[in-house]
């Protein structure tokens, strides 16, 4: 399954690194990877498989989120189908 | 499915759901419930028990699965059952109550957050379970939580059943003097549909299949923000900007439509194109309405935003879904928007311009809070004209009136969560007694010289 995961923040040293770490110890690949400042705002976004992936979605998504919130960092996953079919016809 | 990465569209799906209030407002599953008569009316409710509980057991747990994948809130998972006039006609007893708390178990042992279908169509004449039915409202709202009911009291092929509308005005009456929220989850009909996904008139019509998945989207916040983009553009751009923003809205509800439907191997019904409020700030109807260019809601002009902004959404949401049904349009029920609450607070807003407004946009006078001594005739007489603008012009129209026992004209009632709070509305002194005395039909109208 390929989802995206996005992660929101106040700039700061060492955040990319963090996070693709958490998705290497769960076994999950990067395909796509892009980041931006929004003024001192950090945004990336990932499209990711979770073809390799062991834990079930819902407990990803949950642990992802409390490693984010241990660094200060809002870290969503969504199945890729919802941007989809939102923004293509 | 592969996605082509687009940061920017990503980070505008994950704005809207995180600051925009965007949501699925409900998932509704329709479930046939005509098997189940029984002249035994516990064993009837027992059917009914065991029934919603197999057939509904995993429409909870299937939409929390949904929201975590999608990353989209869910805000309501609800039940709509065949109308329970239609399934307790052959019942020996009149005590519809006691189905109407086997439905508010069921619906609490499945985890929904609401059960529709306490339900009677009766726009040209009344049965005798319809009638039962009526008389059993005030009890069965009041002695459940979940439970919501509807009555169609006209259509524009029938016309107006005013012996149906007069019982209607004495059991809302009824209803609020045993307690403000059970007027909170009835609703007057005229025109009801059959496939709508939204309380309190959600009912399993008996031309729907044996089960059925509904969605109602909504997003008045996201519709609000794009607005805020085009200040002093020409009424050709804010359409055209609403129509693009509800394609969007109403494509992620088709998503969570075909996923629930798929995972539950229940057939999909309809995406219901609406724009539904919350009391919550940035949530509301009436902001976009003065996005448009109004000081206030209820003012001068209202009327004419209000039609194009529920006829944008229409335009933008039909090509997004696969099948469209329901309400489809923007609500304005009054407790729910702070915006409207705002308007009715300061005067601006009233039950005239609301009801001029029901001409233009999906449903009615909705969540609306009347002095507590208004009487059972003057609410009849709100109920026929309500009626009367959904029978000639074609369309669905609602009355959810809540009369606010022991408190008059802006006093404040609190329903609690989404259903909000009101203030209450000053109507017009006027009786209609003999007006709602006279009973019968008004005529179903002519459909050719339409002016």
């Amino acid at each position: 399954m390929k989802a995206i995961v996005s992660v929101f923040a106040k700039d700061a040293r060492g955040i990319t690194a963090y996070v693709t770490a958490l998705l290497a110890e769960r076994d999950i690949n990067i395909l796509d990877i892009s980041q931006t400042l929004m003024q001192e705002y950090f945004a990336m976004i990932m499209l990711v498989d979770l073809e390799a992936c062991p834990l079930p979605f819902h407990e990803l998504a949950q642990w992802l989120r409390e490693k984010g919130m241990e660094r200060a960092l809002d870290i969503h996953i969504q199945r890729s189908d919802i941007f989809e079919a939102m923004h293509r016809i | 499915m592969s996605y082509l990465m687009n940061s920017s569209e990503i980070i505008q799906t994950i704005r809207m759901i995180d600051q925009q209030h965007l949501d699925v407002r409900t998932v509704t599953m329709g479930i046939n419930l005509l098997d189940c008569a029984d002249r035994d009316i516990r064993r009837c409710g027992e059917k009914i028990y065991d029934k919603l509980c197999k057939t509904a057991e995993r429409l909870v747990p299937v939409c929390c699965d949904i929201e975590q994948e999608f990353g989209i809130p869910i805000v309501n998972k609800r039940i709509s059952v065949t109308p329970i006039s239609l399934v307790a006609a052959s019942c020996a007893s009149a005590d519809y109550e006691i189905l109407a708390g086997f439905m508010d178990r069921a619906a609490k042992a499945v985890g929904v957050n609401f059960i529709g279908g306490f339900s009677a169509l009766c726009q040209k004449g009344l049965t005798e379970s319809d009638l039962r039915l009526i008389r059993s409202i005030p009890r069965a709202l009041t002695d459940t939580e979940l439970v919501c009911a509807s009555v169609n009291v006209g259509s524009t092929k029938a016309g107006i059943n005013m012996d149906a509308v007069k019982q209607m005005g004495l059991v809302i009456r009824e209803t609020a003097e045993l307690g403000p929220i059970g007027c909170a989850k009835l609703v007057v009909f005229c025109n009801a549909v059959e496939d709508n996904p939204f309380m309190a008139g959600a009912f399993h019509g008996v031309g729907e299949p044996e089960c059925v998945i509904n969605v109602g989207v909504s997003g008045p916040g996201v519709v609000a923000h794009a607005l805020k983009e085009c200040k002093g553009e020409k009424f050709d751009t804010v359409a055209e900007t609403i129509k693009r923003t509800a394609f969007k809205i109403t494509r992620m509800g088709q998503l969570v439509a075909q996923e629930a439907s798929r995972r539950l191997d229940v057939p999909f019904g309809v995406v219901d194109l609406s724009l539904a409020p919350t009391p919550a700030v940035g949530d509301s109807v009436a902001e976009i309405l003065e996005l448009i260019g109004l000081e206030r809601c209820g003012t001068h002009g209202t009327t004419a935003a209000l039609a194009l902004l529920n006829d944008a959404v229409k335009k933008g949401g039909v090509m997004a879904s696969g099948h469209v049904g329901g309400l489809s349009g923007a609500f304005i029920p009054v407790s729910e928007d702070a915006g409207m609450i705002r308007a009715a607070e300061e005067g601006a807003l009233t039950i005239d311009k609301l009801e001029a407004m029901t001409c233009v946009c999906s449903v009615g006078l909705d969540m609306i809070a009347v002095p507590g001594d208004t009487t059972a005739d003057t609410l009849s007489a709100i109920i026929a004209d309500e009626a009367a603008i959904g029978m000639i012009n074609n369309k669905t129209t609602a009355v959810r009136l809540i009369p606010a026992i022991g408190k008059s004209v802006g006093e404040r009632v609190d329903f609690g969560g989404l259903l909000g709070s009101a203030p209450v509305m000053p109507l017009h002194p006027g009786s209609a007694a003999e007006f709602v005395a006279r009973g019968g039909r008004i005529p179903a109208p002519l459909h050719s010289l339409r002016n």
